[in-house]
């Protein structure tokens, strides 16, 4: 086996996610599709570091693990926020600046 | 190509790791399709967990393993968790609506999504090489040694601003999510006192359940007449809209039990709050012969009409508890 099947296999998990993220209405189910982008760009970074012999490809998916965790912290932050002041956590209730 | 190729130290993996790829990978793909079609958040949340586990033993046999750990601590165990945290505040039971706001937009959604996929398979098709590396050089001194030697050489800008994106991040969340009292919260004195200000439900509220069958405190308690009291349940409750229905044969249960009870003290047999003062009406008229009725024959007639219905009030009241 080549290891361009895990470039496949993250490839098709990234598709996944992007459908999730244009699919779905529930603004957490659409954060955690968000989340498997990341994990799949992720893995398609360890690969080609695993490919091309050197470290840096694990030192950038270690990078967006570090930025996906804040961006974990803050978007749920803001969801439980806008769900506290609409009692709805739907991304198509969210539509006015100001409620 | 001929730099590359003398580069190039092996062209295949082993047959375990084959075999690996082959049964996890597929897991992998069914847990993403769970984590975008499942209607349940918390099964989303569950799939998405399952994928995440699965990539980090993809991780650790691509050769990261440092990688491979902090996937599980960090994704597993920290952020699905907080995201599960999430989903049980703002509600399990919350689910997609299935109501289409714009017409046509999730089949537009998933041609979009596909062109996406095939687009990005065909471009790695295209870009296929046949041979590659392999970390073996690289993680020669290990892994972790190796990653931390260019953490703290050539990324170490980059590794400090991190440091401070994590802290804003931090400060970020709890300013969102804290909210300032605007009034002070009422002491429990000051709650009895408004009480009897208001002079509406002094006493403390009444006891939900029906008749000790049940326990249960979404269960409402009934009045005299047989009626669910809404007051019985807690506020939380009715606002959540999780107040039990009693059940229409309860309330013949008792109401048949009131009749057979009246039949046995020879009253007419119509309960009610009417009823109940017509029974008292006649409880009072035959008050001679009943146990209590001698003593307190003599007060209510000192007393005079009001008396004497006071009395019937509470003989009501006895006849219908």
């Amino acid at each position: 086996m080549n290891p361009e099947n895990y470039l496949y296999l993250s490839a098709l998990l990234f598709t996944l996610g992007a459908c999730g993220v244009l699919l779905r209405r529930n603004a957490i189910v659409v954060f955690m599709c968000v989340e498997l982008m990341l994990n799949a760009a992720n893995l398609a970074l360890v690969t080609f570091s695993r490919m091309h012999g050197n470290l840096d490809g694990q030192i950038l998916a270690f990078f967006v693990m570090v930025v996906a965790a804040a961006e974990v912290v803050v978007g749920l932050a803001i969801i439980v926020t806008v769900y506290r002041s609409r009692h709805s956590a739907s991304v198509d209730d969210a539509s006015l600046m100001k409620l | 190509m001929s730099a590359l190729a003398s580069l190039a130290a092996e062209t295949s993996t082993s047959t375990g790791e084959a075999a690996q790829f082959w049964l996890l990978g597929p897991l992998a793909l069914l847990g993403g399709l769970g984590t975008v079609l499942m209607r349940r958040a918390v099964y989303s949340a569950l799939c998405l967990a399952g994928t995440m586990v699965i990539l980090a033993l993809f991780y650790l046999s691509n050769g990261a393993y440092f990688l491979g750990m902090v996937q599980i601590v960090v994704y597993t165990g920290a952020v699905m968790m907080l995201f599960l945290f999430v989903l049980m505040l703002v509600g399990v039971s919350s689910t997609d609506s299935l109501k289409e706001t714009l017409k046509g937009q999730q089949w537009l959604a998933a041609a979009c999504g596909l062109g996406l996929g095939l687009l990005l398979v065909s471009g790695i098709g295209q870009a296929s090489t046949g041979s590659f590396t392999g970390l073996g050089q690289a993680n020669s001194g290990g892994n972790v040694q190796g990653l931390a030697s260019l953490l703290f050489t050539r990324y170490v800008v980059a590794f400090e601003v991190t440091g401070v994106l994590l802290t804003i991040a931090a400060v970020g969340a709890t300013l969102l999510t804290h909210r300032e009292r605007l009034e002070r919260a009422k002491s429990q004195r000051e709650q009895a006192e408004a009480r009897v200000r208001e002079n509406k439900h002094l006493p403390p509220l009444p006891a939900p359940g029906v008749y000790a069958r049940h326990n249960a405190v979404d269960l409402p308690g009934l009045l005299p007449d047989g009626s669910p009291s809404e007051l019985t349940v807690n506020p939380t409750l009715r606002a959540r809209g999780q107040m039990r229905e009693v059940h229409r044969d309860a309330l013949a249960a008792v109401r048949a039990l009131e009749q057979r009870t009246n039949r046995h003290h020879g009253r007419p047999e119509n309960p009610g709050i009417p009823a109940g003062q017509t029974n008292g009406n006649g409880a009072n008229g035959n008050g001679a012969d009943g146990v209590n009725g001698k003593g307190l024959a003599g007060s209510s007639a000192a007393d005079g009409p009001a008396g004497a219905a006071d009395e019937a009030a509470t003989d009501a009241e006895e006849a219908r508890k």
